[in-house]
């Protein structure tokens, strides 16, 4: 290996700009959490100041427990975001076998025409999917949201999955022709769970997008029941603008369960994301 | 005669379903309703009237140019901030023995995962007069006459909410690149080295080449969620786009049309002939990338 690859002086720069950009990048998470936990002279005060004994208070947390239904918002986005995601996974899994494994008329095309939804973003479509919804009565329920979800990820979770499943073994998959499995055991029981990995990498990438969406939540499920976490923390905040602690304490909640998912999954996105999967 | 393969048709139909249900249809739909106008409560086929009302009528066509510009202005200070800072982080994170790589990546990779919602307000608040941490940051450092409320100001509003969708998906093309850099074989760089190209050299002339076809998909990856970027704005700014409208983007233009706002009534007609031209717009940045950039980009054999 050469100099120039661990020269010292090199080393200390590099972890500066690392250092001063994840500054940067956790700095307005940090002043909103730390904040939160503040009185609000406090909050006005000494802003980047820790809480102390003094400064304590958790009057924002009571305003927002009283005030908005955040466990209802954060049921309505859990059951959103995992109904989509199984959708996405069962049906793309399902259609990438199809597209990958079995040659017939019109493959390329089907492939091509599912494929279309990668590029192009499904709120284009918005004023027809509002007119449809109001025609079928979902308007208002999880499952125009659902429905919507999965559409939307479809396309890439069929790319992606069908990229892997051409790597399966086709000698695996003979061998259980020939014990006289049906096509849909083969599908279930032997790629299935040889393509986990790739299926993982799709929820992942798909998870974020759902559970941050304001569009369609707005548009399609605005009424108080069917409010996704997103969706109640900007109308809640809109309405408290004045009262800081409610605010920051709102701001802290919304942020608290992507960071748990993003703690228990960062290693799986991150490897996703890097296994090239969208090279 | 072949016999059908119902497998075949088992496995497709749910997802082939859904998706032209839920996605292409309404997608050609609202393409049509841009050719319709309610006239008196009933929906009447008025051909191009709409867009003759959005270009032509002085109203319509200023806002729909003023949110166009802005458009592209969000999109040009992406490309010329986040991607650049997104190669330079990935370049740095990429470095073979370089510790605590995987902390920084997913320290900075952190407001990428926040919704627009937090991302918006938490940015309002940290550049707020009134809470004062921007301006006391800077009177430390000795810039406190630097200080303006940017985002209440016409000339700086939109500017400032583009840093602020920077700050937030800076996290993509470094990600993206950091995977592009790594799978560069390493006999290539040792290569370089024997000929004598090393450090910033070895970027600028063996890595960067390489990792071309990734920046391209990158570039359009950002030009597709700029065009229909709304929901940062609405978070910060309202459905109105303010200071004035100068932070008004196509998709923020687009609901107002069709929802309403104040006094006007929305009008989904209208609100589909923007969609048509979202629609135009990004299909355009596809095709060039797809036909232009794309093919004509070496892609060399790893």
């Amino acid at each position: 290996m050469n100099k120039a690859r661990r020269n010292p002086l090199n080393n200390a720069a590099m972890h500066a700009i690392l250092i001063a950009y994840t500054c940067v990048a956790l700095f307005p998470v940090f002043v909103i959490l730390i904040n939160s936990f503040k009185t609000r002279k406090a909050i006005f005060r000494e802003p980047l100041a820790l809480p102390d004994a003094d400064s304590f208070s958790m009057i924002g947390y009571q305003t927002v427990m009283e005030q908005g239904d955040f466990f209802l918002y954060f049921q309505n986005s859990f059951i959103v975001t995992v109904a989509s995601l199984f959708f996405v996974l069962v049906f793309g899994a399902m259609a990438a076998f199809a597209l990958s494994e079995y040659r017939f008329k019109g493959n390329t095309l089907m492939g091509l025409y599912l494929a279309l939804g990668i590029m192009i973003p499904i709120r284009i479509g918005t004023v027809a999917i509002l007119e449809m919804m109001v025609a079928t009565g979902l308007v208002n329920t999880l499952w125009a949201l659902i429905l919507v979800y999965t559409a939307q990820g479809l396309p890439l979770a069929i790319f992606i999955l069908s990229e892997f499943m051409r790597q399966v073994s086709a000698d695996l998959k003979d061998a259980g022709r020939i014990d006289g499995l049906t096509e849909y055991t083969i599908f279930f029981r032997l790629v299935l769970p040889l393509v986990r990995p790739a299926m993982a990498t799709v929820a992942v990438f798909n998870m974020i997008p759902i559970w941050n969406d304001l569009w369609f939540p707005l548009i399609l499920a605005p009424a108080e029941h069917t409010k996704t976490l997103t969706l109640g923390s900007q109308v809640f905040i809109g309405q408290f603008v004045t009262d800081w602690n409610a605010v920051l304490s709102a701001l802290s909640m919304a942020i608290l369960p992507v960071m748990i998912l993003y703690v228990i999954f960062s290693r799986q996105l991150i490897r996703g994301i890097t296994s090239g999967a969208v090279k | 005669m072949h016999r059908i393969r119902w497998h075949i048709v088992v496995f497709l139909a749910p997802a082939v379903l859904v998706y032209t249900a839920v996605m292409i249809f309404p997608l050609f739909n609202t393409l049509r309703l841009a050719l319709y106008s309610e006239i008196e409560n009933v929906r009447v086929f008025t051909g191009l009237a709409n867009f003759r009302t959005l270009f032509g009528d002085p109203l319509w066509s200023e806002a729909f140019w003023n949110a166009l510009g802005n458009n592209f202005w969000f999109f040009i200070i992406h490309m010329l901030v986040q991607n650049p800072i997104g190669i330079l982080l990935a370049a740095i994170l990429s470095h073979p023995r370089l510790r605590f790589a995987a902390l920084y990546r997913s320290a900075i990779f952190v407001p990428t995962i926040l919704s627009f919602v937090i991302v918006g307000f938490a940015w309002k608040l940290i550049l707020s007069p009134i809470w004062g941490i921007a301006p006391n940051m800077l009177d430390a450092v000795g810039l406190g006459s630097w200080f303006q409320p940017w985002l209440g100001r016409e000339g700086s509003a939109l500017t400032t909410l583009a840093l602020v969708s920077v700050w937030q998906f800076v996290g993509i093309p470094m990600m993206l690149i950091y995977a592009a850099l790594l799978s560069i074989p390493e006999e290539i760089l040792e290569a370089g080295e024997i000929d004598g190209i090393t450090g910033a050299a070895a970027f600028w002339k063996l890595k960067l080449p390489l990792i071309l076809p990734s920046i391209g998909i990158i570039s359009v990856l950002t030009f597709v969620g700029n065009f229909n970027a709304f929901d940062l704005i609405y978070a910060a700014q309202g459905a109105l786009a303010g200071p004035d409208f100068a932070t008004d983007i196509l998709g923020t233009f687009m609901y107002r049309t069709f929802f309403g706002f104040q006094l006007q009534l929305g009008d989904p007609h209208m609100g589909s002939a923007i969609a048509t031209g979202m629609f135009a717009i990004i299909l355009i940045g596809v095709c060039l990338y797809l036909f232009g950039i794309q093919t004509r980009m070496r892609r060399y054999e790893l």
